[in-house]
């Protein structure tokens, strides 16, 4: 049971993550967007939508530092349990009322206004209750156990676990005993990454960083079928 | 140097009756689609009034087009690269729909299957976005022959730098209708606002287009346009603009909205431009300068040195030849009677426009003169503030003098006109004081009146080279790719690829999946 829910499901999650955005990008340019809705309603998303995806950033930088820098690492340079849990926990409870107010606010831009309801697909459905979910449980563990409850030392387990994932050797016993609410945030996550490509997320990946030094005015040759672009 | 060529636009504003037609046609061609609704390519503004959408000419609310920064450097009103990328989550410089108008479409079904009664039935408004009854409060054309300008007119921000208060009261206002599409600019900020690089123009004849497949829906161009004719489909999450009909003009058709004008009154050909004088040209300090500069970027096809210049940077000799022949070259240069649309936002606009007399005229009716005697035209033209003063703020940034200038122009060929055919005299004193040739002065006029089909539109088909290929695209519409903006089709792919699969990714093709 372990095997399936820390080795099996994981490589297949991120299988059908690398897999399916090589298959989108092929055959799927016309769809990959950021499906932005501002035209419709500008007023919800001027704070829930930078809000959010500030949010996400702080999470991501969170999760980079809590997750693959091993612990012997920042005890090298002399950042001691203490200090680091303060850090993180502060900077993982201003991440989380971040996330939940911005994703409130574009949740709730999603049900109340009705031409953003009516743009919003299927795909779209089951990407926002995967996010909720995933983000529900991260900030149930971030401010649940490590600000008001005990604190758990998750760089002992879940980090070991997660690095041997990409050096080959995941230990699916670390994760046996971790506790529950960590056990599923890990689980939706890898779920998030199985969807990520069929989803509207995959604008992830066109973050437009080559615009800060590219020319201003594009120039094109005329498209000429059966010559190369 | 480098010798580049531009299909270009030039509208005479006398001819436009507001007829609607060019909008029709044109929505008919390229936005009748789910998602683009309330789009329209090209629109017919009655002028003065707030435009479509609304405001858009408040570039201190809309922030397009471009500045000079403090070291006089050209940069994008809505900010440089940094500031573009820390909008990308909310855009605060974006227009909303309302700013357009909510589509709407009729409960049809109600109607047809309305059982016999005693009373009509009645149909509803609903709107084309959310199916909810809607109420009809603006459009594209809302402001038509200044409908409600008592209440709306006075917010156009052309009025704000006028000396002398517009009344909107019934026989004591002006009003001219002004037809809009994309400019098509040398320096287009939409252009230069995409993070995505997805828009770009065209090397060989400057037309401006979005690669639907590079796309990413960032609309930055949205708001970096300061006519706002880039559009976002709300659909795809695309941006979509005017194409110039980019398959008719590569087989050497006008485009849609020019075919199809009642009025006659626009006109396409090349200009040749110096690619590398634009960017000095747009950064002169003075807005009042920025027309003579815009002007000066233009080169002459007639002139040896230009040939030359232009045969050697892959300009194609039948090419030259049209530029030559150019109806746009020579409203613009030669006569100079063409005017940009809004010098001042900096983007060498190439949709240029012949300001209307009519309003002149008028004002010297009303006021018990002759509209046929030039010398009570030229007197109206130069102490009229209203019409004049408008005018300018609309195509010389303000710069009466110019506006004057080519309304005397034209006001001296309706006189030289008139005394040639109706008194069979020659009016010297009016062709000194335009210090035009007889010879160009009928010239000019009938490029203006009566010039047919192939003299006001001079296009040249697309390479010879490229011939081969575009006709391999099959002898139909060269939209009718699959899936393309042919009537039906949902999507939009201006560059056509090979292995495109469907899939229900989007909105469009969920619906049509669920069917």
């Amino acid at each position: 049971m372990n095997t399936l829910l820390w080795v099996v499901l994981p490589y297949a999650a991120l299988t059908v993550f690398a897999v399916g955005h090589a298959w989108r990008w092929r055959v799927d340019q016309f769809g990959w967007t950021t499906r932005t809705t501002q035209l419709l309603e500008h007023r919800w998303l001027r704070w829930g939508s930078p809000l959010f995806h500030l949010g996400v950033f702080a999470a991501i930088a969170g999760h980079a530092l809590g997750l693959l820098v091993p612990k012997s690492w920042t005890e090298v340079i002399g950042v001691s349990e203490g200090l680091y849990h303060a850090v993180s926990v502060g900077a993982g409870t201003a991440a989380a009322v971040m996330l939940v107010v911005g994703l409130g606010l574009l949740l709730a831009r999603r049900f109340v206004n009705g031409r953003v309801r009516r743009t919003t697909t299927p795909t779209d459905k089951l990407l926002f209750a995967v996010l909720t979910v995933v983000i529900a449980l991260g900030v149930t563990a971030t401010v649940g156990e490590n600000l008001i409850g005990a604190g758990y030392d998750y760089r002992e387990t879940i980090s070991v676990w997660f690095r041997g994932l990409f050096r080959l050797q995941p230990d699916p016993v670390l994760m046996a005993d971790v506790p529950l609410v960590f056990q599923l945030h890990a689980l939706s996550a890898f779920a998030l990454f199985a969807i990520w490509p069929f989803t509207r997320l995959v604008h992830v990946w066109s973050a437009p960083i080559a615009y800060l030094w590219r020319p201003y005015v594009v120039y094109r040759r005329r498209a000429t079928p059966g010559r190369p672009r | 140097m480098r010798v580049m060529a531009q299909v270009a636009m030039v509208m005479n504003l006398d001819k436009c009756i507001g007829c609607h037609t060019c909008s029709v046609t044109c929505k008919q061609t390229w936005t009748n689609r789910e998602g683009t609704e309330y789009v329209w390519f090209n629109n017919v503004e009655t002028k003065p009034g707030i435009g479509y959408p609304k405001r858009y000419e408040d570039q201190e609310r809309w922030r397009g087009g471009w500045v000079l920064d403090r070291r006089g450097k050209l940069k994008l009103r809505g900010g440089g690269r940094v500031r573009r990328l820390l909008s990308l989550f909310a855009n605060p410089d974006l227009p909303s729909l309302d700013d357009y108008y909510e589509p709407i479409t009729y409960d049809y079904d109600t109607l047809l299957n309305a059982p016999a009664s005693e009373h009509t039935p009645v149909i509803r408004p609903k709107s084309a976005l959310t199916g909810e009854d809607t109420a009809i409060t603006w459009g594209a054309n809302w402001e038509d022959d200044l409908g409600g300008a008592a209440e709306h007119a006075p917010g156009d921000p052309n009025l704000a730098a006028m000396t002398e208060k517009v009344k909107f009261e019934y026989e004591r206002t002006f009003m001219f209708h002004l037809p809009r599409i994309c400019e098509h600019c040398l320096n287009p900020a939409c252009v230069s606002a995409c993070p995505s690089g997805a828009m770009y123009k065209r090397e060989e004849d400057g037309i401006v287009l979005v690669d639907q497949d590079r796309c990413r829906g960032w609309r930055m161009c949205v708001s970096a346009c300061p006519y706002k004719k880039v559009y976002a489909n709300h659909v795809t999450g695309k941006a979509e603009k005017c194409t110039f009909c980019f398959p008719r003009i590569e087989a050497g058709q006008p485009t849609v909205c020019a075919e199809t004008c009642v009025g006659r009154l626009r006109y396409i050909g090349l200009v040749l431009y110096d690619a590398d004088a634009v960017t000095a040209a747009v950064s002169v300090p003075d807005p009042a300068d920025l027309l003579e500069a815009q002007r000066a970027v233009f080169l002459d096809p007639h002139d040896p040195a230009v040939a030359a210049a232009a045969l050697e940077d892959g300009v194609p000799a039948d090419w030259l030849e049209a530029a030559r022949r150019s109806p746009v070259h020579k409203l613009i240069s030669e006569y100079r009677i063409a005017l940009p649309l809004h010098p001042e936002y900096r983007t060498a606009p190439m949709v240029w426009y012949i300001p209307p007399l009519s309003p002149v005229l008028d004002a010297v009716s009303t006021s018990e003169g002759d509209a046929n005697d030039p010398d009570d035209v030229f007197h109206a033209i130069r102490d009229l503030r209203i019409p004049i003063e408008y005018l300018a703020s609309l195509f010389t940034a303000g710069d009466t003098e110019v506006v004057a200038g080519v309304l005397m122009k034209l006001a001296s060929m309706r006189g030289y006109m008139r005394a040639r055919t109706v008194d069979g005299t020659v009016a010297d004193d009016l062709l000194a004081a335009t210090g035009m040739s007889a010879a160009q002065m009928e010239a000019m006029y009938r490029l203006l009146a009566i010039a047919k089909y192939d003299e006001r539109y001079v296009i040249p088909a697309a390479h010879r080279e490229d011939a081969a290929a575009l006709a391999a695209q099959g002898a139909g519409c060269s939209l009718d790719v699959e899936g393309g903006p042919g009537m039906g089709g949902e999507d939009f792919h201006v560059l056509p690829t090979d292995n495109r699969i469907r899939l229900p990714l989007h909105v469009a093709d969920a619906k049509e999946a669920r069917r």
